[in-house]
């Protein structure tokens, strides 16, 4: 515990290493949070999400950030629901018909236009089905007519697709002509905004059948992190990312670290042919493609994340460290104190344990931390080149499909960059913390 | 019982093999030790002396050619042990070892009180707070502070190191020590003082030991029989008094005339010449190269002969 506080307080003079362990603390933080509130089976149906889960939201939406850097922002995405409480709904019943009115007022913040709008209803009634008038009030106070339709139990109406809409609207599709003056000239290619309300008169024909109805505008920008080709939330694999790369990048360090270590020790001390074979074994192995296997891993067997975590172990175990720590422990190996140890009889394991491996702890450490990064990014490469795990949202997995899809050439920077920097950022902590660990653990090297 | 023979070697023999040939470096080491008793090996430098220890605890390199022999610890053959069962009764529990260079003979990741405990867990399999008390009264016996418990061995000066060694040595409580060299690397007052507590250890816990040294006036102090190693042999075993009395081979009265005296005008001799090497030794004597007394029979084997209850390794007392 004390050597524990001996060792912040040396690394704390080091401010690089001050920040590299405030950010990874972030991440794990970060990670913490991710998990508690988007448990795994959320996450993972999230992602493979389909039109149900992502109807809100908008294609390839930038996030909401982005409007702190333009001079007239660009609309957000928003939707009424009448079902939860959006706007007002009355409803009156007379002579056997059920009136309902709705009025859904909507403040619209941007010169552009939205995307796209649609409206869902779900109504519920035994034989007939209800019957929609649709109004729109602009800011002016013109009033324009939309609509009328009769609504089955789920109907979606889709502005864009309304070929008579756009005859009213002098030709302009929809969601551009519902939002600008239409009586003007000049000022045809903006919207105006202001407080708009979209109107909807029903009758239903029966006593306990009513319409609900979600209207949804689609901006331009969405949530913190935006969404990809599939409307889905990118901060989902933004968050989950966190967790899955530093789970990957220290379950494969330490997995790869301590084993080695405990080989090379085990074979340095017991020598002879279980040395031999354990030497041989690294030199073949150090010629293997390690790529190579992982692909045909990937490709014949499973993509899964815990198939390619034991893969990388286990192709890592017998690299080159084992060379490097072999010749450290020959080294302690023949000093007297182990001999003194052999003296008093202490068994094998024991010296291995209490005499080989502390020794070899301040060689270990800055390794084992600069090999998570390593890690990490290994993880992220071999899902951009499609061998990443078939359901998890990852970061590689979001560089994978903004590049597939296009997205540096249409210009969804955010798309690839996003995760680009978190990578960064969690290779550049360890590799901060590392270097300053093991300036302190070898201090030989501080002078070169 | 203080009567009894401790350990008896015979014929013990260790040759290792390397490139150049075998050297034999313990080559038919005999010589008996009682209760309470202490024995010198002394020799030059080479001549086989710590070879020796690492033959009587069994610490082998991986180059061994030969190594047989008999030696009897309180009447067991521990040489017809096998490996397993001389780590679990021999080592420690029989005979302890303090290492040569025991400055360097401790663990430097570990604090000195848990590494002087050490054998205590291994062989006592006491918990570590018993194994805390012991080594507490370990370090009383050999004179270091008890809040040394808590130290690092570079934290600690080479006298504390070696009392630490010595008190390591002791922990469970053997009725032999092997002492390598203990006093080589130190000055004369801190050699006084732990041969000081080697003598108290040997009165108070009537422990024998086996001291290996090149130091012929510091080790009268502690002797009882000194044995006289030369080129993996030994030439003479005899009783402390009358050997500083009268040596009797002449390797040995070469040995004792090339220690310098105070008070006295004769010039320190030395003995001309060099050791011969332990690979290539020659016919018959190995001491006859640099022997002024050398005659025809120096060519054979010279065996053991009894003289006046010692014995001596030289055609001279045939």
């Amino acid at each position: 515990m004390n050597s524990l506080r001996r060792f912040f307080k040396e690394i704390s003079q080091y401010p690089s290493a001050v920040i590299g362990m405030l950010l990874i603390l972030g991440l794990v933080i970060f990670s913490i949070y991710t998990v508690i509130t988007i448990p795994y089976e959320e996450a993972i149906s999230l992602w493979r999400g389909d039109e149900n889960v992502w109807y809100r939201t908008p294609k390839t939406a930038q996030p909401k950030w982005i409007n702190w850097f333009r001079k007239d922002d660009v609309p957000e995405t928003f939707w009424l629901n009448t079902a939860e409480g959006d706007g007002t709904k009355t409803e009156e019943f007379s002579n056997g018909t059920n009136k309902i009115f709705i009025s859904l007022p909507f403040e619209y913040n941007s010169i552009y236009f939205p995307q796209e709008m649609s409206i869902y209803f779900t109504s519920q009634f035994a034989a007939k089905e209800p019957f929609v008038d649709i109004k729109m009030i602009t800011p002016t106070g013109e009033e324009i007519r939309i609509g009328s339709f009769a609504v089955g139990r789920k109907h979606t109406y889709r502005f864009s697709q309304d070929q008579k809409l756009q005859r009213r609207l002098k030709g302009n599709s929809p969601e551009q002509g519902i939002f600008m003056n239409l009586t003007s000239e000049t000022e045809q290619l903006r919207a105006v905004p202001g407080t708009y309300e979209l109107q909807i008169e029903g009758v239903a024909f029966e006593e306990n059948s009513t319409v609900d109805v979600e209207f949804v505008v689609y901006g331009d920008v969405y949530g913190w992190a935006g969404t990809d080709h599939r409307r889905r939330d990118i901060s989902i694999a933004l968050m989950w990312g966190a967790p899955v790369a530093l789970a990957f990048g220290l379950l494969a360090a330490l997995g790869t670290t301590v084993m080695t270590m405990i080989i090379a020790a085990v074979g340095t001390w017991y020598g002879g042919w279980v040395d031999e074979i354990i030497q041989r074994i690294t030199e073949v192995n150090l010629i293997l493609p390690f790529l190579s296997i992982l692909i045909m891993i990937g490709t014949f067997y499973s993509r899964s994340l815990s198939v390619m975590l034991v893969a990388v172990v286990s192709l890592s175990i017998f690299g080159g460290a084992i060379k490097v720590f072999r010749a450290n422990f020959l080294q302690i190996k023949e000093s007297p104190y182990v001999e003194a140890a052999r003296a008093y009889g202490a068994s094998d394991r024991r010296i291995i344990l209490n005499y080989l491996v502390p020794r070899i702890i301040p060689l270990l450490l800055p390794q084992l931390v600069i090999l998570i990064p390593t890690n990490v990014f290994l993880e992220a490469s071999l899902t951009i080149i499609g061998l990443g795990d078939p359901v998890l949202p990852t970061w590689g997995k979001l560089i994978r499909e903004g590049i597939g899809n296009g997205a540096l050439l249409q210009g969804q920077f955010y798309w690839v960059l996003q995760p680009a920097v978190i990578l960064l950022i969690t290779g550049l902590s360890f590799a901060m913390v590392g270097f300053s660990m093991d300036r302190i653990f070898n201090p030989k090297l501080r002078s070169v | 019982m203080p009567n009894d023979t401790l350990l008896r070697i015979e014929d013990l023999i260790l040759h290792f093999k390397t490139r150049q040939g075998t050297v034999q470096a313990v080559d038919g080491i005999f010589f008996e030790l009682g209760y309470e008793e202490a024995v010198v090996v002394l020799g030059e430098s080479g001549c086989g002396k710590s070879s020796l220890a690492k033959a009587i605890l069994r610490l082998l390199p991986r180059n061994v050619e030969r190594y047989q022999g008999r030696i009897y610890l309180e009447n067991t053959e521990i040489m017809a042990l096998d490996d397993e069962e001389f780590r679990k009764n021999v080592r420690w529990v029989g005979i302890s070892l303090v290492p040569q260079a025991a400055m360097n003979a401790l663990n430097p990741v570990l604090k000195v009180g848990e590494q002087v405990a050490e054998p205590a867990i291994v062989h006592l399999g006491v918990s570590k707070a018993e194994a805390v008390g012991l080594v507490k009264k370990m370090f009383e016996h050999v004179g270091v502070p008890e809040d040394f418990i808590n130290r690092y061995p570079f934290e600690l000066s080479g006298g504390m190191r070696q009392r630490v060694a010595i008190a390591m040595s002791l922990v469970t409580s053997p009725n032999l020590i092997v002492l390598d060299e203990p006093t080589s690397a130190l000055d004369v007052l801190t050699q006084a003082s732990i041969f000081n507590v080697l003598k108290r250890l040997k009165k108070e816990l009537g422990i024998g030991f086996i001291l290996i040294t090149h130091d012929i006036a510091t080790s009268s102090e502690l002797a009882d029989t000194i044995a006289v190693m030369y080129a993996g042999q030994i030439v003479e075993v005899s009783d402390a008094y009358h050997f500083f009395e009268k040596p009797l081979h002449p390797y040995s009265q070469k040995l004792m005339a090339s220690v310098p005296r105070l008070h006295s005008s004769t010039e320190p001799e030395f003995i001309t010449g060099r050791p011969p090497s332990l690979i290539a030794l020659p016919k018959g004597c190995r001491f006859k190269e640099r022997c002024p007394f050398r005659f025809e029979k120096c060519d054979e084997d010279p065996p053991v002969f009894q003289k006046e209850g010692r014995q001596v390794r030289c055609w001279l007392y045939a």
